[in-house]
């Protein structure tokens, strides 16, 4: 039953836009997805090996950005972005990796976090070759409709889903998670704790630039403050896969329904509405204290509440 | 034939000096006993030679090949594993999943990894707690799976950092029995321990150390006979 649930789930979502939903409805359904992409990529580095990263809108931002600029600058479609925003993005966390891997625990959080608040105001900063605050537009949509857009998107899914679960199953694995308990004991394994810190933070990297190239196709515009947003995209990663649960498989996946319905649902309060931050904030709190290992991590203990309170009633 | 050699090794740490020109070697088969009161630098040695502090002078040789300066990971693919004194289980990983990580290092896939880990966990009497997240475990089985965990590796040379402290006499029992089978295997070992009869008892040679500085190298019954040696441990107890 565990085993086969990810194909039913992936059977429905294949045939959901056969059912003639609204563009509107077809636009969460792309978010959500886009968002299990993120979360599953950061809950590889973060979940599993244990690094865990305030920046992933850094590579967001620059998967979306080589997107944008082969478009902007030589004129070709956005959609080479994807196949691009590889190279650009391994190269990007290479040097990144370089430079914060060697930092551990909050050193290392504090460094993404700062990389990420970089890559916007470089951006910004770069007219000439950004476009700076006015973004960039792509003029040409490629389609009108959603659903094109729908099964590229579930295909990077799909495609992450497996890929993650292939690799937390094999050798890498079980050394992110070695690194993750305990750094010093995974190198006196024989475990180049580099080497595959680095090759965590690379896939990671990789998988978020590729929902950063999608969504400049998709959204057609994109600029620094939106793609490079600190609460907007990192925190809500982070959100994403500690509501869900952190090194778990369908934890991103849960999450990520979570916060994208919950933020639409806040956001159309009246009043409220604006105060969306707040609120995330409030959950991630009463997550931390209840549920720190999220809704999947901790399942048993939300069956065992449930449960009791149906009895006493 | 020596498998691992300490050449006037010293490691500064500011102006106090932890290991202070220590030299001596450990022959390929035997049991070598690092005993020393607290603070006389014995698990800082063992840092040097495993990887994790470069010497400040000397160098170490293991195998022939000198080894100081690489990190722990390279040290450990050439064949020499160690114990932590505080021991560092991977703490949300299955005791099962603990070795299985370790003996990924010589394994070429999962499934020659999972016979490993589940052979070694057999010899060390953990193969009935597999499945135990090893947070849960006590005190006694966790100094084990630490030894169990080095022993995927499949190490030439074993260091164990104090196996035996907190143990109880049935654990204590079990633990020794084990070191003497691994000896057997042809595996070397390297033991800092505090529990003097254990140490003179499975100890072919034994090394003292006091405040960084070698006191004394030889048998057991030499050691024992070594007027520095009881006089160091002697000023000891005197001055608890």
């Amino acid at each position: 039953m565990k085993n086969t649930l990810p194909y039913i789930v992936l059977a429905a979502l294949i045939l959901l836009p056969l059912f003639g939903f609204s563009s509107y409805v077809m636009h969460i359904a792309i978010l959500v997805i886009m968002w299990c992409v993120i979360g599953m990529a950061w809950n590889l580095l973060g979940g599993y090996c244990g690094q865990v990263s305030f920046g992933h809108a850094a590579f967001f931002g620059v998967g979306a950005y080589t997107a944008g600029m082969l478009y902007s600058k030589l004129g070709v479609s956005g959609w080479w972005g994807i196949p691009a925003s590889v190279v650009v993005v391994t190269l990007f966390a290479l040097l990144l990796g370089y430079i914060c891997l060697r930092l551990r625990g909050p050193y290392f959080a504090l460094a993404t976090l700062a990389i990420g608040v970089i890559m916007r105001i470089v951006t910004e900063n770069l007219v000439k070759l950004t476009g700076g605050d006015l973004g960039i537009m792509i003029r040409e949509r490629t389609w009108i409709e959603k659903t094109w857009f729908y099964y590229i998107i579930l295909l990077i899914a799909a495609a992450t889903f497996i890929a993650v679960r292939q690799i937390i199953r094999s050798r890498l694995g079980y050394y992110f998670v070695a690194i993750r308990e305990d750094q010093d004991a995974a190198e006196s394994l024989g475990i180049n704790t580099t080497l595959y810190k680095t090759i965590a933070l690379c896939v990671s990297a990789v998988i978020t630039g590729l929902a950063g190239a999608f969504y400049t196709n998709y959204m057609g515009y994109i600029d620094p403050k939106v793609v490079f947003a600190l609460h907007d995209i990192s925190i809500i990663t982070i959100m994403v896969v500690m509501v869900g649960g952190a090194a778990t498989f369908a934890g991103p996946v849960v999450g990520a329904v979570i916060m994208v319905l919950l933020a639409e649902v806040i956001r159309s309060i009246p009043k409220l509405g604006t105060a969306h931050h707040t609120l995330f904030g409030i959950l991630l709190i009463v997550i931390i204290i209840y549920l720190p290992n999220g809704i999947v991590g901790d399942f048993a203990k939300i069956r065992k509440l449930f449960g009791r309170r149906g009895a006493r009633v | 034939m020596s498998l691992l050699e300490v050449r006037k090794v010293s490691r500064f740490f500011g102006g106090l000096a932890a290991v202070k020109d220590v030299s001596f070697e450990v022959r390929k088969g035997e049991i070598l006993g690092l005993i020393g009161p607290n603070g006389a630098g014995k698990t800082t040695l063992f840092n040097v030679v495993n990887g994790f502090y470069p010497p400040s002078r000397g160098e170490v040789l293991f195998r022939g090949e000198r080894i100081s300066g690489l990190k722990p990971h390279q040290i450990c693919q050439r064949g020499m594993a160690r114990t932590f004194q505080v021991v560092k289980p991977l703490q949300r990983m299955s005791v099962m999943d603990n070795v299985v990580a370790s003996a990924f290092l010589r394994a070429k896939d999962r499934s020659e990894a999972d016979a490993v880990a589940a052979e070694t966990l057999a010899f060390a009497g953990l193969y009935n707690d597999r499945d135990v997240i090893s947070k849960g475990l006590p005190l006694g089985k966790r100094k084990r799976l630490e030894i169990a965990r080095a022993l995927a590796t499949q190490p030439e040379l074993l260091l164990l950092d104090e196996s035996f402290a907190g143990l109880n006499p049935s654990e204590l029992d079990e633990s020794i029995g084990i070191i003497r089978k691994i000896k057997d295997r042809g595996i070397t070992i390297m033991i800092i321990e505090h529990h003097m009869k254990v140490i003179m008892s499975i100890s072919d040679r034994i090394v003292v150390l006091s405040y960084g500085e070698k006191l004394a190298e030889g048998t057991p019954q030499e050691i024992g006979r070594n007027p520095l040696v009881i006089e160091a441990y002697l000023g000891e107890a005197q001055s608890a």
